[in-house]
């Protein structure tokens, strides 16, 4: 059970997130496109932060509390899911919100 | 460069991105400012999760020490600007009018 230490993190984000989409009927998942346009620009960024950061030993993982399953360089595949699964999160709270307070202006708006 | 400067430069980059790049301005609205504050507290949890069991370890020569909850205070720094250049290009997408509407 060790093993699953990182990804109980990430499912714990998608449990703590996703409900906004029926809940709150924030819609993020039926905006794929638009979802993928956004984090796919940014998300290479931060994995090319993380590979110089493991190469420099700026941080490391316990092999004991990750799968063991590794991408280029040597990034964790928790690692790649983390900047699938925080993004998606990051826009359904935004999303979750603005169907709260629906006044609030965001930007977007025709 | 060590982390503290990554993070700051990281945080730097999306301020600059969401105010003069893609001109989001999401720093002046409320939608952010609250999204964030629900967001935080997520962050601190899940940080604590995976720096107290030693998930994820730090080398203390790449941060300069101050911790939040178990985690390095440049974690904050990262999460910050990760959540402001998401939504920002969220908000750009949406803008521009890729799938606006719900």
């Amino acid at each position: 059970m060790l093993k699953f230490s990182y990804l109980a993190m990430l499912i714990f984000t998608v449990f703590g997130s996703f409900w906004l989409e029926l809940v709150l009927k924030t819609r993020v998942m039926k905006r794929a496109k638009r979802a993928a346009l956004s984090i796919l620009p940014i998300a290479p960024l931060y994995l090319i932060w993380d590979a110089y950061a493991i190469s420099q030993g700026h941080w490391h993982f316990d092999p004991a509390q990750i799968l063991g399953i590794f991408g280029p360089f040597k990034i964790p595949l928790e690692e790649f899911l983390f900047f699938l699964v925080v993004p998606l999160a990051a826009i359904l709270t935004l999303e979750g919100v603005r169907s709260v307070k629906k006044h609030w202006p965001v930007g977007d708006e025709e | 460069m060590i982390y503290t400067d990554i993070a700051l430069a990281s945080v730097l980059a999306a301020v600059l991105f969401d105010l003069f790049g893609i001109r989001t301005s999401l720093l002046t609205k409320s939608v952010f400012w609250t999204s964030y504050a629900i967001i935080l507290p997520f962050q601190l949890i899940t940080n604590w999760w995976l720096t107290s069991r030693n998930i994820v370890m730090y080398n203390p020569d790449a941060i300069i020490g101050r911790r939040l909850a178990g985690a390095p205070i440049e974690d904050l720094l990262f999460g910050f600007s990760l959540i402001l250049a998401i939504q920002g290009m969220w908000v750009y997408w949406g803008r521009i009018g890729i799938q606006r509407k719900k």
